[in-house]
């Protein structure tokens, strides 16, 4: 069981950082842009806001097997498969959690508007330097935001991490998938446990953030 | 040595800006005009934050021409915004702070600039916490800190009004008649204008009139 609780928390915190990673330089391109085809992006970015989690996992999963063109550049390296590991549980979750981080540092990046950014310029500032010392200050509530949220979805997933992962226990199981065969065997008390207490953890979560955002919002004009 | 500038473009739908001029690099000059009249856009083509087709030259050094555009980081510019002129998310020594540590070697002092802009007493406060006034002041004060060889002033009495208005400018006509730098000051007041300048350049419809 501690084992289960382990893996979920790393793969969460590891998906979480390198999603915030990710998703940064590409919500401020979604946010600064002017090209007209930014949305395409954007949409694509969207979509595993609405699509089924077995599409994804599907997808990824045939992506990261042993006949994917893309496994074939790792051969060299002695990789023939990362479906049903945990590198896989990671990509899939970096997929599956996109939007929720992109989303949150978008808003946030828009927020800061083009005035304090001209101000910096006019001071010297390079681009780096303005979105390092400029931008992500004043977005550290859409940071906070996207942390919170790409964690708490990455706990909750569980049509992906089923496909790709395969709920191999100590390996790729996790607390959701946990539940499931806890239920396939009919052990109702001890899936209780874990389905409330995700419960009470993704409350306290969402309940965090809000705390976070009024309290940040305060100070702000 | 003489700041030349020859602006042409479209700007709206029905706006075209077409403005040349050429000023000595020292002195005030005050570019007065109603709103709409496109004088903030040649400040911000001065500055670099804008780019409208033409020319710009700041003494040999070409700013702008058809193949170079030179960013505004690197034209040493300082900008007084109408309006808000300060990093949200900075005090006001903070405001000043990242101005000194991107600024090159020239010669504003702190510790004169902070008197001279009376904000003293302002150094811990928060942008979100001055008044029209103090902020304005802060902006002035940290734009000079960035050593600027060129300032530019967009409306800084606009937002103000009453004795708040008065006093800065009181105390602007002691700063401009100071200062060692060019400075271009946008405004639509006449009185202003004749106050602080030592020419005005007048424009209407996006021309010299």
């Amino acid at each position: 069981m501690n084992l289960v609780i382990a893996t979920t928390i790393e793969l969460a915190i590891v998906t979480t950082i390198l999603l915030l990673l990710l998703a940064t330089p590409l919500a401020w391109w979604l946010a600064r842009s002017r090209r007209w085809w930014k949305e395409i992006i954007g949409a694509v970015a969207a979509l595993p806001l609405v699509l089924p989690p077995t599409v994804i996992g599907f997808y990824v999963l045939i992506a990261l097997g042993p006949d994917s063109p893309l496994m074939v550049l790792f051969q060299p390296f002695g990789i023939r498969t990362l479906a049903f590991t945990f590198t896989g549980l990671v990509i899939g979750s970096l997929f599956y959690s996109l939007p929720f981080a992109v989303q949150p540092l978008r808003t946030a990046f828009e927020a800061v508007g083009d005035r304090p950014l001209e101000i910096a310029a006019t001071m010297g500032a390079g681009p780096l330097d303005r979105f390092l010392h400029v931008a992500v200050p004043l977005s550290r509530r859409g940071f906070m935001s996207a942390a919170i949220l790409v964690f708490a979805h990455t706990i909750g997933e569980f049509g992906v991490v089923l496909m790709i992962g395969g709920a191999i226990p100590g390996k790729t199981e996790v607390l959701s998938t946990r539940i499931y065969q806890l239920v396939e065997s009919l052990q109702f008390g001890q899936a209780h446990e874990i389905a409330a207490g995700l419960i009470i953890f993704s409350f306290l979560a969402l309940f965090a953030m809000l705390l976070i955002e009024r309290r940040i919002g305060g100070i702000r004009p | 040595m003489t700041i030349a500038l020859r602006l042409a473009g479209k700007l709206g739908e029905d706006f075209m800006l077409d403005v040349a001029l050429e000023v000595p690099t020292d002195g005030v000059t005050a570019l007065l005009g109603p709103s709409g009249s496109g004088k903030t856009s040649v400040l911000r083509a001065l500055a670099g934050l804008d780019r409208i087709d033409g020319e710009i030259r700041f003494g040999p050094e070409v700013w702008q021409n058809a193949r170079v555009f030179l960013l505004p980081e690197h034209r040493r510019v300082a900008y007084v915004f109408q309006g808000i002129g300060l990093l949200p998310h900075l005090s006001v020594r903070g405001n000043l702070d990242f101005a000194e540590r991107r600024a090159r070697p020239g010669p504003f002092r702190r510790e004169d600039i902070i008197e001279r802009a009376g904000v003293g007493k302002l150094l811990d406060r928060m942008p979100a916490r001055l008044s029209g006034g103090e902020a304005q002041r802060a902006a002035i004060a940290r734009a000079l800190l960035s050593q600027p060889r060129l300032l530019l002033m967009d409306e800084p009495l606009s937002a103000l009004d009453g004795d708040a208005r008065n006093n800065l400018l009181a105390q602007l006509a002691v700063l401009l008649a100071d200062i060692q730098i060019p400075v271009f000051y946008v405004t639509h007041d006449l009185v202003e204008a004749e106050r602080l300048s030592e020419r005005t350049i007048r424009l209407v419809n996006g021309r010299i009139a």
